[in-house]
């Protein structure tokens, strides 16, 4: 079994509503030395496989396939033993 | 006119669009469920209304882009059927790659309820034809997600296409961004695709189609589909 966990963020230069908002609330709260923040989503995807490079080639199909919008979003992925 | 309404988990405008092509208009509807399929040749037109379909999960519209009854859609457009896209309806024909570009949260952050102002910048498509160009239309708007993205190339496509159907204004008309409730990208509020048989907007025209509800500007969304269909397209003046 092979863990897959997929980092998705925003490409940079699209504005990031959200991580905009969370930003400007902890600056806020005093935590000055915030600089830039910027939200992401983690998938942590489970797969019947023993082989990392079968995994990767799988996970890399799902990204482009459904969990990624490649108009805004890019991302990053690692395989760990499960 | 043949006409199909789609209805996925978690639309929510899908009997208001029924509600105006069977009985304002007078056609024949039919709902359609996700699970399943159809001739793309069955119906002239097909509504994909607004909602939250699977609940905005991942991002709206993409769960509802894999479903079964896109695959009829996408064989629909191919023949050049009518697709008419609302709200998270226009959300999912993106994520499907029907129509270009994307949607982030609007700008301020704030689920947007209220009627708004478009401008018709395109009467030459099947949706716009009893439309003059130029013309304002007050049309409700009801979306979180509604600020319109796409990258420099696309916009520039749609720009010299004359794709960019609807862009909001302030009620005279003039597009400026105090008049853009959500942040769009050249203020847009709706897009045809290139053969231009598929339009994408987030307002809402099935709601203002009858007196009683003080505001009739969407009606002749659906009526210049059909004058479309009946006799082909003709322009507006």
């Amino acid at each position: 079994m092979q863990l897959a966990k997929v980092f998705i963020h925003f490409k940079d230069g699209v504005l990031d509503p959200q991580g905009t908002a969370v930003k400007a609330s902890l600056l806020n709260s005093g935590y000055e030395a915030i600089k830039d923040l910027r939200a992401g989503k983690l998938f942590e995807i489970k797969l019947d496989t023993d082989n990392k490079s079968d995994a990767e080639a799988l996970v890399k199909q799902i990204c482009e396939k459904l969990l990624v919008n490649p108009v805004i979003e890019d991302y990053e992925f690692e395989i760990l033993e499960a | 006119m043949k006409c199909a309404v789609i209805r996925f988990p978690g639309t929510s405008g899908d009997r208001d669009c029924y509600h105006v092509l069977s009985n304002v208009l007078g056609e024949s509807a039919e709902y359609i469920f996700h699970k399943d399929t159809f001739s793309g040749k069955d119906f002239d037109l097909i509504v994909l209304p607004g909602g939250a379909s699977y609940g905005d999960y991942l991002r709206p519209g993409a769960l509802a882009a894999s479903s079964n009854v896109i695959t009829s859609i996408k064989e629909a457009a191919k023949l050049g059927k009518i697709i008419l896209g609302i709200g998270n309806g226009f959300q999912i024909l993106m994520e499907a790659g029907l129509l270009p570009g994307t949607v982030m949260p609007n700008r301020h952050l704030k689920f947007y309820c209220d009627d708004i102002y478009v401008r018709v910048e395109n009467n030459e498509t099947p949706f716009t034809n009893l439309f003059k160009t130029g013309e304002v239309l007050r049309l409700p708007l009801s979306c979180g997600k509604g600020n319109y993205f796409a990258d420099k190339e696309t916009l520039e496509k749609l720009t010299s296409n004359n794709n960019m159907v609807l862009t909001y204004c302030d009620k005279n008309g003039n597009i400026i961004d105090e008049a853009n409730p959500v942040g769009s990208m050249k203020n847009i509020a709706g897009i045809v695709n290139e053969r231009g048989n598929i339009l994408g907007m987030m307002p809402h025209p099935e709601r203002c189609t009858e007196e009683i509800l003080k505001n009739t500007d969407g009606r002749r969304v659906f009526e210049s589909v059909l004058r479309y269909i009946k006799g082909g397209l003709v322009h507006g003046k």
